[in-house]
């Protein structure tokens, strides 16, 4: 699956979707296909402040589970609720899939995240995929 | 998310390139490159539920005792009552160490009087191997061999599993009762060992066929294809888990390790004591004269939202640490998140309330009967 261009990705594999001062955020591909069936998601609440490159929630499958670092600092504004009961729609299409939405505390913060190409660049050297 | 660090080569089952030519996702279990997800862990462990699935176990150890002293030290080494068994039959049993705690669960075949293969651990096998030397080192009249890499080990599983190997042998497995095996030919090879065994709580079937590449390449497809019309899919480490955890059974390093014992992991109706010596049988007839175990194995049912996993400390609701979870997921077929876990035995008693922390906090769960699925048997 492709990665789209428009979005900005973390390390540790989430992607960031920014619409001027505000953004979704989500896992991206990879992440989704190597946690396999995903059963659980743990987010925060709307007002809650996530921080760059800190943990903000929690994804699990059947057999692992793994923190979700937010891209950038900010203000959660929505939840995606459809997710507590369908986790499994994270699997079926990782990249429209959002966990939240967030005010960004300072735009240029997305700047120092990776393009899709990056992303991609990283991938194949971390993995060999 | 991680990369494990591999400091020595990984071993590989015969099947290895095919798995990895069918894009099954590999893990190191044991020391080995096995396939954890094939195509998809929750609809493998489904078709294995409702249909059938096939899983790579060559991982597994096979060692075989032959000799007039064969019965002798299998009784010595393993804690169930191997004179018990006709040829043809097989039993779960286990290997201990003096104090009672365990080498490894192993299943004991009777292949002939004087002949009888152990079926071992995947990471226990070099351990196994070797504590085996120790206990039978001196014993007379009897000859070991390890056999492990000489088969490859598939096990064929669920409701549909023996109509799909029916269609691959001329031998009627309806003959063949749970636990019990024969020699047939299998896919055109002859003397293929048939086992009704498993690790998935289904019925199903256990063949050891050559491990050459080709051959167990072509078994492969063919159980895959003679499965076809029931849905079958090929499998991983990760349904096998899942599988015998709802089935409440035991995997070494979780439910059983060197440091518990027959007692504490409920197994203690396959310790026979009364059938002679045995390695462990001191311990264990101590444990049982102080009292019995103090803390066993509970299965537990999460009540509010989260998934106690592997390691996840147990505590009274009081606030009291009572022990950890040994195996812990959700279980795909139940449905509900499960879990097995040792706490002292006052709280092991069935509906009491106990919390499991999940990454810091404290999320109810129930103790309940183990196991937490037991397929409905054929009523003929």
């Amino acid at each position: 699956m492709a990665y789209p261009a428009t979005y900005r990705y973390t390390k540790e594999h989430e992607w960031i979707q920014v619409d001027g001062s505000t953004g979704n955020v989500g896992i991206t591909d990879y992440a989704q296909d190597s946690l396999g069936d995903i059963v659980f998601v743990d987010l925060p609440k709307v007002g809650d402040a996530v921080e760059a490159g800190k943990t903000f929630g929690s994804v699990e499958s059947v057999k692992a589970v793994s923190d979700l670092f937010s891209p950038v600092s900010g203000k959660v504004t929505a939840v995606n609720e459809s997710l507590k009961d369908k986790p499994e729609t994270i699997n079926t299409d990782a990249n429209t899939t959002w966990l939240l939405k967030i005010t960004l505390a300072d735009a240029k913060q997305v700047d120092g995240l990776l393009t899709a190409a990056e992303y991609e660049k990283f991938l194949s050297e971390e993995t060999g995929h | 998310m991680s990369e494990p660090t591999v400091s020595s080569p990984l071993r590989k089952t015969a099947l290895n390139a095919v798995h990895r030519a069918a894009k099954s996702k590999m893990v190191d279990f044991g020391g080995w490159d096995m396939p954890v997800d094939c195509c998809g862990l929750v609809a493998e462990h489904i078709a294995v539920r409702t249909g059938v699935g096939v899983f790579d176990v060559s991982h597994m150890g096979d060692i075989q005792f032959r000799g007039p002293g064969s019965l002798a030290a299998v009784q010595k080494l393993c804690m169930n009552d191997a004179s018990k068994l006709a040829v043809g039959q097989a039993q779960y049993s286990a290997m201990l160490y003096p104090n009672g705690t365990f080498v490894d669960d192993v299943v004991v075949h009777k292949l002939s009087e004087n002949d009888y293969l152990i079926v071992i651990n995947a990471g226990t096998r070099e351990k196994d191997v070797q504590w085996v030397r120790q206990v039978i080192g001196g014993m007379p009249g009897v000859h070991m061999n390890d056999f492990s890499d000489y088969y490859t080990q598939l096990a064929i599983q669920g409701p549909r599993a023996a109509e799909t190997l029916q269609k691959l042998t001329s031998t009627d497995l309806s003959a063949i009762k749970n636990y019990w095996f024969t020699w047939g030919q299998v896919c055109g090879l002859h003397n293929v060992m048939i086992a009704r065994t498993g690790y998935t709580g289904e019925d199903g079937f256990e063949i050891y066929i050559p491990s050459d590449e080709p051959t167990s390449a072509r078994v492969w497809g063919e159980v895959l294809a003679a499965g076809a019309e029931f849905g079958i899919l090929a499998c991983g480490l990760g349904a096998r888990n899942t599988l015998r955890l709802e089935a409440g059974m035991a995997l070494y390093g979780h439910e059983i390790s060197d440091t518990i014992n027959v007692f504490e992991a409920g197994l203690g109706r396959y310790a026979k004591l009364d059938k002679g010596d045995f390695v462990g049988r001191d311990a264990l007839m101590e444990i049982q004269a102080a009292g019995g175990p103090k803390r066993k194995l509970v299965g537990l049912e999460m009540i509010e939202r989260g998934i106690g996993r592997d390691g996840y400390p147990v505590f009274s609701l009081d606030g009291k640490r009572l022990g950890e979870i040994t195996s812990g997921s959700p279980g795909p077929f139940l449905k509900k998140n499960i879990a097995m876990a040792y706490v002292p035995v006052e709280f092991g008693v069935l509906d009491t309330e106990v919390a499991v922390e999940i990454r810091g906090q404290r999320v109810k769960a129930l103790v309940v009967a183990l196991p937490f699925y037991k397929r409905a048997r054929k009523s003929t």
